[in-house]
C-alpha cells in the first residue's frame, strides 16, 4: 500500500520535473537575444566564453566578487549537495558504479556540510535587513524543504537506521515499472515525500536557476559585435 | 526637485552600506512626457484607457523577443549578493533602489500573471496585481535606475537590472506614460540630428569659432570640417561636443590629435549626434531609426571609416549594437573596426609615434580617472578584453604626469556610475542624482586626501555633465571634471606651434 502510494507520486514527480524543465529550457533556447550584452570585459570567443560559464558554475565566480559569506555558504552547499546526489547513484545501480563507491564516504558526510551552508544562508535571509527585506515566504519554505531534506536524510542513516536494502530493492522496481514494498520508517517517509516535493516544486520556482543560468545573455555571449553581425529572426524581419 | 534641500550623504567609505530607509525616495519621479513627445517616438499621448491589458501585453511580447527579460525574471533566487551595489542604494538607503527590489517591482506583476506559483499562489511568491499604483511605483523606480550594469557584474546568473528597467521603461511608453527628458530628446534626434536641437547653420558657426580658438591659442590652423564628402573619417560625437564645458575641450583635441596624424576627416549634420536615447527606454526600434542616420551619413558622405567621441552610452551602442542595427557595414574599409573609438585611434597614433606631447604641460593637475559604466561593463575597446580600461590609462599616462586611480572596488569593472545615467541627467532629478553620486565622489575625495588628487577624467558626455553638477556639493569646482582628450589637448604640440615652451596648458 504505502509502496503503492509513493510509486504513484515518484512517477507524477518525475514526470512533472521532466516535463516542466524541458519546457522551460526550450522556451529559453528558443526566446532570442536581440542585442549583445555579455557583462563585459567579456571572452572574445567560444572557448572563452565556455571558460567563463564554467567558472560561474564550479566555482560561482561572480557571487565571490559579490560577498564571501554568500559565496562560502551557498558554494559548499551546492558542492556537498553534488556529492550527497552522486552517493545516492548506489541506490539506482546495480552493481554501484566504482566511482561512485568512492564517493561514498565523502558523500555520507557532505550531509552536514549541506546542512550547515543551507543553514548559514538561512540566517543571513533572517539577520541582514537588506535579505530580509527581499525575501518572500517561499524563500523561507525553499530552504526549510532543503534543510528537511538533508536533516531527514542524516537521521535515516546517523539516528533511526533505515534497511536501506530494502529502499534500494524498491527503488530498482520503480526503475524497472515493478512496484515492490518500502520500509515504513516514518523519517524515510518524510525524507522521500519531501523529495517528491522538491522535484514538483523545481520547475515553478527559483530553482530554475539551475539550467537558466546556462542561458543567461550577459554570461553566455561572446564580445565580438563588432566582427560578426547579430540579428535576432524578428529584428531581421523589421529590416526589410 | 529642487536640490536645494537634498541632504548630501556623508559615506565613511565608498561602499558603506546604510540602513534601510523604506520609502526614502517614493514619489521621486521625472516630468511625464507630453503627448506631441510620446507621438514622434510612436507611443500613444496619455495613459491609454486599457492600459492594464496593453502593459500586460507588452510584457508578454517581451518575454517572447527578448531572452534576456525571460530568464532574468524566472531565475533570480533572491540571494542578496547585489543588494548592497547599487550607487542609487548607497546614496539614498531606498530598499526600493536594491537591484533585486528594483526587479521585483515587475517581477511581482510577472509572477502574478504569468507563472503556476503567482496565479495560484500569490502571497507565497510575492507575486502582486498591476494596479495604478504600481504602474506609478515602476515610473518612479526605474527611473531611479541608470541602467549602469553594476549588479550584474556581482550577480551569480549575471542577472541585469539594466534590461529590467528598460523594459519597464518600454511598457510604460506602450500604455502612454514616458519621460519628458528622454523622450523629448530622441524627438529631436528624428528631426535635427542631435539632442540639442541645434541646427546645421549653428552648427557651423560653432565649429568655425572654435577652429578660430584653436588658431588663436597655437598659431596653428586646425581644421573641424562639417559635411565634407569623401572625408576618410566620419567622427560622431555626442551633440554636448559642441557646446559644453569640458566636452568641448575634449572635441578640440580630437580635431588636433585628426590633424597631426594627418588624416582627412569629418562631422555630419546630419548625424551630429552619438548618444542614442533609444537606449534608454528600451525602444529597439527608435535606437534603431537613430542608429540609420549614422548609416546614411556615412553613405551619403562616403566614408571609410566611423570613429566616435567621448561618450558613455553612445559607445555602448556603437560598439555592441550599432553592427546589428545599421549594419552590415561592408561599404566601409574593412582593416580599421567598425566602428572605432577615438581612444583607440588616439592610442595608435601615440604608438605609431606620430604625436608630439609634452605631459609636463599637464603638471598641474593630479588626475584621477572614472571609468564609465558603459564603457566598462557593455562595451569594449582594442581587441582583447579589458582594453577599455588599459586604453585610456595608457593614452592619460602618455599625456599627464600624475595619474593615481581610485579604490579597486569602484574602478574599471565595479566602477560606480556618476549618477546621472540612463536618462536620469535632468534637473528634475537633481536630489537623486546628488545623492547617487555619493559614492563615487567618496572614491574621489579619498584620493584628494591620499595623493592630492585635484582633478578627474571621463570619456562620457554624462558623466561630465553630472559631475560638473553634482561635484560642487562635494568640495570640487564645477571645472575639476576634464575630457580625457582635454589632456591630450594640453599636451599635444602641433607641428609649427608657437611658443610651444611658454604656452601654458589651461586646465579648464
Amino acid at each position: 500500500m504505502l509502496g503503492t502510494v509513493y510509486a504513484i507520486l515518484f512517477y507524477v514527480a518525475t514526470l512533472v520535473l521532466l516535463i516542466g524543465v524541458v519546457r522551460k529550457i526550450r522556451i529559453y533556447a528558443r526566446v532570442p537575444a536581440p542585442l549583445k550584452i555579455p557583462t563585459t570585459p567579456a571572452p572574445k570567443t567560444r572557448g572563452g566564453v565556455i571558460l567563463r560559464v564554467f567558472r560561474e558554475v564550479v566555482f560561482f565566480e561572480s557571487l565571490y566578487k559579490s560577498n564571501k559569506w554568500i559565496w562560502l555558504f551557498g558554494w559548499v552547499f551546492h558542492m556537498a549537495l553534488w556529492l550527497v546526489l552522486a552517493r545516492h547513484l548506489r541506490y539506482f545501480t546495480q552493481p554501484v558504479w566504482g566511482w561512485v563507491e568512492i564517493v561514498q564516504p565523502f558523500g555520507t558526510y557532505a550531509g552536514f556540510a549541506m546542512l550547515a551552508g543551507l543553514a548559514g544562508l538561512w540566517a543571513r535571509r533572517i539577520l541582514v535587513e537588506r535579505i530580509r527585506y527581499i525575501s518572500s515566504p517561499s524563500d523561507h519554505l525553499m530552504l526549510a524543504l532543503l534543510m528537511g531534506i538533508g536533516a531527514s536524510g542524516a537521521m535515516t542513516r546517523f539516528v533511526a537506521h533505515t534497511d536501506i536494502v530494502a529502499v534500494k530493492a524498491y527503488m530498482l522496481g520503480l526503475m524497472r515499472f515493478r512496484v515492490g514494498d518500502l520500509p515504513s520508517d516514518p523519517t524515510l517517509l518524510v525524507h522521500l515525500g519531501l523529495v517528491i516535493v522538491l522535484m514538483i516544486v523545481f520547475p515553478i520556482s527559483k530553482l530554475l536557476h539551475a539550467p537558466g543560468v546556462f542561458f543567461s545573455p550577459s554570461r553566455n555571449q561572446v564580445d565580438n559585435p563588432r566582427e560578426v553581425r547579430h540579428v535576432a529572426p524578428w529584428a531581421a524581419k523589421i529590416e526589410n | 526637485m529642487p536640490d536645494g534641500d537634498t541632504q548630501v550623504p556623508e559615506l565613511a567609505f565608498p561602499l558603506d552600506i546604510p540602513c534601510l530607509k523604506r520609502g526614502a525616495m517614493e514619489g521621486t519621479k521625472p516630468f511625464v512626457a507630453q503627448a506631441e513627445h510620446q507621438a514622434k517616438l510612436g507611443f500613444p499621448g496619455e495613459l491609454v484607457p486599457d492600459w492594464k491589458e496593453k502593459a500586460l501585453a507588452k510584457m508578454q511580447e517581451l518575454a517572447e523577443k527578448n531572452r534576456a527579460f525571460q530568464v532574468y525574471l524566472d531565475i533570480c533566487v533572491k540571494c542578496g549578493a547585489c543588494t548592497d551595489k547599487c550607487h542609487y542604494f548607497l546614496g539614498t538607503g531606498d530598499p526600493k533602489n536594491m537591484p533585486v527590489a528594483r526587479q521585483d517591482l515587475l517581477r511581482s506583476v510577472y509572477r502574478r500573471y504569468f507563472t503556476f506559483a503567482g496565479k495560484h499562489f500569490p502571497w507565497l511568491v510575492g507575486a502582486r496585481d498591476l494596479t495604478e499604483e504600481v504602474l506609478n511605483e515602476w515610473y518612479s523606480y526605474y527611473h531611479q535606475c541608470s541602467e549602469c550594469r553594476r549588479c550584474s557584474v556581482f550577480c551569480p546568473y549575471g542577472i541585469d537590472t539594466a534590461e529590467i528597467t528598460m523594459a519597464a521603461r518600454e511598457i510604460l511608453d506602450s500604455v502612454g506614460v514616458g519621460q519628458k527628458y528622454s523622450n523629448e530628446i530622441i524627438g529631436k534626434v528624428k528631426d535635427i540630428g542631435n539632442n540639442l536641437g541645434l541646427n546645421p547653420k549653428a552648427l557651423r558657426a560653432t565649429l568655425e569659432g572654435l577652429e578660430e580658438d584653436i588658431e588663436d591659442d597655437t598659431g596653428v590652423s586646425v581644421r573641424i570640417p562639417l559635411d565634407e564628402k569623401g572625408a576618410d573619417i566620419l567622427l560622431v560625437t555626442p551633440s554636448a561636443d559642441f557646446f559644453a564645458e569640458p566636452h568641448i575641450e575634449g572635441l578640440i583635441g580630437y580635431a588636433k590629435v585628426f590633424h597631426e596624424a594627418g588624416v582627412s576627416w569629418t562631422l555630419s549634420s546630419y548625424a551630429s549626434e552619438a548618444a542614442n536615447f533609444g537606449l534608454f527606454i528600451g525602444s529597439y526600434e527608435n535606437m534603431r531609426e537613430i542608429s540609420l542616420r549614422i548609416r546614411k551619413a556615412a553613405q551619403d558622405l562616403r566614408v571609410k571609416r566611423i570613429i566616435f567621441g567621448e561618450c558613455g552610452h553612445a559607445w555602448r551602442v556603437a560598439y555592441s549594437f550599432l553592427n546589428t542595427l545599421a549594419g552590415p557595414w561592408d561599404f566601409l574599409d574593412q582593416s580599421y573596426p567598425v566602428p572605432q573609438h577615438i581612444l583607440e585611434f588616439t592610442w595608435d597614433e601615440i604608438q605609431k609615434g606620430t604625436l608630439t606631447l609634452d605631459p609636463s604641460r599637464n603638471d598641474h593637475i593630479r588626475l584621477t580617472y572614472h571609468d564609465s559604466c558603459n564603457v566598462a561593463r557593455a562595451s569594449g575597446m582594442g581587441d582583447y578584453p579589458g582594453g577599455q580600461f588599459e586604453i585610456p590609462r595608457n593614452v592619460i599616462r602618455a599625456v599627464c604626469n600624475n595619474f593615481f586611480d581610485m579604490e579597486p572596488d569602484t574602478i574599471r569593472e565595479a566602477t560606480l556610475c556618476c549618477g546621472g545615467g540612463g536618462g536620469l541627467l535632468t534637473d528634475d532629478l537633481l536630489d537623486l542624482r546628488i545623492k547617487g553620486s555619493a559614492p563615487r565622489m567618496k572614491a574621489l575625495q579619498d584620493v584628494t586626501e591620499e595623493h592630492g588628487v585635484t582633478h578627474m577624467a571621463a570619456i562620457c558626455a554624462i558623466c561630465k555633465t553630472q559631475f560638473g553638477k553634482v561635484m560642487p556639493k562635494y568640495g570640487y569646482e564645477m571645472d575639476a571634471i576634464l575630457s580625457v582628450h582635454q589632456l591630450v589637448s594640453n599636451a599635444i604640440i602641433l607641428t609649427g606651434q608657437e611658443d610651444a615652451d611658454e604656452d601654458e596648458a589651461d586646465d579648464a
